[in-house]
């Protein structure tokens, strides 16, 4: 196992650490933004680039994008809710 | 906590002990692996394993796949649209939309990454059967090209009235072209998905028999399949938006 494999492994375990750590459900999309393009780092310093590039989109754009659609919408219902009450 | 403590003790052992037993990285001796670095370059002039592997040698588990998805983005859509009818609040996408972004750099960035976007994308389609990449990883940089569209808000619109339609039918026609393909190879060659394109010569665009084909239909498939569901996603939040004005 070379240095930058390490180094690499390294970065994704305190990623995921982060992303249990942050407590905000927006700011957790954030980080979990980050931490997916950490993993395409690994996947492709493990040589696997066509894992690598499917990664970069989906972990560092699509899965955000969707978690803050979702949070977006629930918040706005919540706040419907409350003002019915 | 002691349950949980001796719980992951316990994981944390048996993972070292797996780990211990593992072949060091670039040491892999299976037999499948070895077969296929050899005969995919002779037999099919295409320079990307992985990607005459997943379209060509386990083909049909790729058609399973592309249906996952397409039965997935489907299920959402039915989930999505039944929740808008119960609401009574009629979709209306022919008025412009308000710009999403209030940012103007934020705008500005996203249009000058559309164009860059989009053509990396169809790059990393069209070059599947010979670099990393392919129909898959193609497909979702077009979908976030489409995205950055939506978030550069009033400086660009997609033309068509209905984009999401456009999208629909970019799905299924990726889809179906999927198993067109694949009959093909049953009426061409006697067997479903068998190649029945000539193979070409190594390293150029056009090689690989229908690897190429494969992609470009699963590019589609995957860029339409995601497209529909943030499409929807929106729609909801807009119309959520409106309703609570």
């Amino acid at each position: 196992m070379t240095a930058v494999q390490a180094t690499v492994l390294v970065v994704v375990a305190l990623g995921g650490g982060a992303v249990v750590l942050s407590r905000d459900p927006a700011r957790q999309a954030l980080v979990t933004s980050v931490f997916g393009l950490s993993l395409a780092a690994l996947f492709f310093v493990f040589q696997a680039p066509d894992v690598a590039l499917s990664q970069i989109v989906v972990g560092a754009v699509a899965l955000p994008a969707m978690i803050l659609l979702a949070l977006g919408k629930i918040r706005r219902r919540e706040r419907a809710a409350e003002q019915k009450r | 906590m002691v349950v949980f403590g001796c719980g992951a003790a316990g994981f944390a052992a048996l993972l070292a002990w797996g780990l211990a037993g593992l072949p060091s990285f670039g040491h892999f001796d299976g037999a499948y692996g070895q077969l296929l670095a050899h005969i995919t370059v002779p037999e099919r002039k295409a320079t990307s394993v992985i990607a005459v592997t997943t379209f060509d040698f386990r083909g049909f588990d790729t058609l399973g796949e592309e249906f996952i998805l397409f039965t997935a983005a489907v299920g959402v859509l039915v989930l999505l649209r039944l929740q808008r009818g119960e609401e009574q609040v009629p979709a209306d996408p022919q008025t412009p939309r308000e710009p999403v972004a209030e940012s103007l750099s934020l705008r500005s960035v996203a249009t000058a990454l559309v164009g860059p976007v989009l053509v990396l994308g169809i790059y990393v389609v069209a070059h599947g059967a010979l670099t990393p990449g392919g129909g898959f990883q193609g497909g979702v940089v077009l979908m976030s090209s489409f995205l950055l569209v939506y978030l550069a808000g009033s400086h660009l619109r997609l033309g068509g009235s209905r984009p999401i339609t456009a999208m629909e039918v970019a799905e299924a026609t990726g889809a179906a072209g999927f198993v067109l393909i694949g009959l093909g190879g049953l009426v061409l060659a006697g067997t479903f998905m068998e190649n029945f394109i000539p193979a070409g010569t190594r390293g150029s665009l056009l090689s690989g028999g229908d690897v190429p084909l494969f992609n470009i239909a699963v590019g589609l498939e995957v860029m339409g399949a995601l497209l529909v569901v943030l499409g929807e996603l929106l729609d909801q939040r807009l119309l959520t938006r409106k309703e609570s004005d």
